[in-house]
């Protein structure tokens, strides 16, 4: 009977409530989109305005003008320019660094035989838990101690260091689907331990890849405590630290640093135009299993 | 096969540089954080060993301002757990009702988790400012311009003014995963229990939220130990201030060390943080591990 309604009309029953409530659920969630997207929106306008549009004659409206002459001057004078090439030097070698460390650690931690790989696997997890703060002063005191200060290792290497324990266990969770049967059939066909990894694991964990990838990339690109504390020389300045300090030097201009929000928050956006299924399931996946 | 397996040479180089740099940068500075913070030490003249006397002074110093910072981080905490998580369950449960727009609305109110902290900090600084920053004058345009403070300045508001951008921040990371655990529920059971004649309400009270416990249960976590770490935003916001009114333990544990030079002090500060985050994380997964327990004997 049951079974039959089912079948024959398999929304019947939920109908009516579901046809009553939409109205009250869509009025919820514009709300809470335009809650979201509105600060954006004014961040977005308010970065091609000039002071006189922002401060009365327009404040919420599109730019009546379109000052673009902000983004140069946020690129030039408030050195966004070289903020941005910075954050994408350290962010990227970081990227690299974590993807080849990790995934050497993973397979030699799963897949490889040897005494204490149980142990060591733990110790990398408990990495997951330990928060930067634990580390900041001693790895301050290292750095200055080898004069490694002011410089971009001076955040790769920290970057990398603490995004080891989320990227082995990611790359765990993935090398689960590596049946073992292809290693050994590449055994027999004459592949050592490197043939193996390099010619079959590694091609097989491309989406692993990407998925460590994301996560180190909104890590890195967006940290700011070790950013601030190991690099006090604006060269080495990432994009985080840029923004504080040209908020400092434009108090009373407020469309150079509207534009270098804009300009510090478009690569995120637009990787995420194109790949918001990925980054989501990403960053799932990261929070359930950790 | 076997041989391949326990290759030594490949063994020692995959597993040594993430080793050399997890025990560098990680393993060794918690060592030294736990030495450091039994030390009185400025990071120039000799270190000095003074036992419990920071651990003392943090709880019972009533100038160097731990037990305040700390209370705050509490309140974040709270606030996250009772009315952050609460949004982020309501929209979650909203959105995975089978509407139209489902992927839409998942995608937007995912944005602010991706943008840098110290973009919607600042962001926020406009927002909140108190001549031309659109808050002030949007409370003006209704005629609620009593209302009107200097929110960020202000003892009294600049706590909860910081808690407002956390909350915007973090509401779409919550409400995603949890979207994920209750897409991840057999549809079958939602349909049985729909048959029967349970309503939209019922379905949601009785299956989803019991279903999606563990998930609830990560939130919790990331909510509590998220607000026992916080830095970047108080830090881009207030700064601590006024007068510490918005001063967290990590904002405190950075001004004792890079500021005042007391680099022992700040390590005890560091170490009472890492320790209340593992507390923390363990007590709520007891906390909640019970009750599932119960609920299987039932």
């Amino acid at each position: 009977m049951i079974k039959e309604a089912k079948l024959t009309h398999p929304n019947d029953s939920a109908m009516p409530i579901n046809k009553r409530k939409p109205i009250v659920t869509y009025v919820i969630l514009i709300f809470w989109t335009i809650v979201n997207i509105f600060p954006l929106y004014w961040m977005f306008t308010f970065s091609l305005k000039s002071n006189a549009e922002i401060f009365g004659e327009n404040v919420i409206g599109l730019p009546i003008d379109w000052l673009w002459e902000n983004y140069r001057e946020a690129m030039t004078t408030g050195n966004m320019a070289l903020y941005f090439l910075n954050s994408i030097i350290v962010t990227s070698i970081t990227i690299v660094l974590t993807v080849i460390c990790s995934l050497m650690a993973c397979y030699a931690l799963t897949r490889l035989e040897w005494p204490g790989r149980k142990l060591a696997n733990n110790i990398f997890m408990l990495g997951l838990t330990v928060p930067i703060h634990a580390a900041i002063l001693p790895v301050f005191v290292i750095l200055r101690s080898l004069k490694m200060t002011d410089s971009y290792q001076a955040l790769i290497i920290p970057y990398t260091a603490f995004a080891l324990a989320m990227a082995i266990m990611i790359f765990g969770s993935f090398i689960g689907n590596v049946p073992k049967e292809i290693e050994e059939a590449a055994c027999i066909d004459g592949c050592g331990t490197f043939g193996i990894f390099f010619r079959i694991v590694l091609p097989l964990m491309r989406p692993a890849i990407s998925t460590v990838t994301i996560f180190t990339f909104l890590q890195a690109w967006n940290e700011l405590m070790f950013a601030v504390i190991f690099n006090s020389k604006s060269e080495f300045r990432t994009i985080p630290v840029g923004i504080q300090t040209l908020s400092g030097s434009y108090t009373t201009k407020w469309g150079p640093i509207g534009a270098a929000l804009v300009i510090a928050t478009f690569p995120t956006l637009i990787v995420y135009a194109f790949m918001s299924k990925k980054i989501q399931k990403s960053l799932i996946a990261g929070a359930v299993k950790g | 096969m076997d041989k391949i397996r326990r290759n030594k040479l490949a063994i020692v180089l995959f597993i040594l540089p993430a080793a050399m740099l997890f025990i560098g940068i990680i393993i060794i500075p918690i060592i030294m954080s736990a030495i450091y913070s039994f030390q009185n030490w400025d990071g120039m003249t000799q270190a000095e060993f003074v036992g419990f006397k920071n651990y003392a002074e943090l709880f019972t110093s009533k100038s160097a301002g731990f037990v305040k910072t700390l209370g705050n981080a509490f309140l974040f905490a709270g606030l996250s757990v009772f009315i952050q998580l609460p949004i982020a369950l309501g929209l979650a449960l909203l959105i995975s009702k089978g509407i139209k727009g489902e992927s839409f609305f998942v995608t937007v109110f995912f944005i602010p988790v991706l943008i840098s902290t110290v973009v919607i900090g600042q962001l926020w600084t406009k927002i909140y400012n108190p001549e031309y920053g659109i808050l002030n004058i949007a409370l003006n345009a209704v005629g609620l311009g009593s209302l009107k403070r200097t929110w960020l300045g202000d003892q009294n508001t600049a706590l909860f003014a910081v808690f407002i951008p956390m909350l915007w921040q973090y509401v779409g990371y919550h409400m995603l995963l949890m979207y994920a655990g209750i897409k991840s529920i057999s549809t079958d059971i939602i349909e049985a229990a729909r048959i029967d004649g349970a309503t939209q309400w019922q379905i949601s009270k009785s299956i989803i939220i019991p279903m999606i416990k563990p998930v609830i249960r990560i939130c919790v976590i990331f909510a509590v130990t998220g607000s026992l770490k916080a830095f970047d935003l108080i830090y881009v916001l207030t700064g601590g201030g006024p007068a510490h009114a918005s001063e967290v333990p990590s904002t405190l544990m950075v001004s004792m060390i890079f500021r005042r030079n007391r680099y022992g002090f700040g390590s005890t500060i560091a170490v009472m943080i890492i320790f209340l985050c593992f507390f923390f994380a363990i007590l709520i997964k007891k906390f909640f591990k019970t009750e599932e327990d119960l609920e299987v004997k039932k």
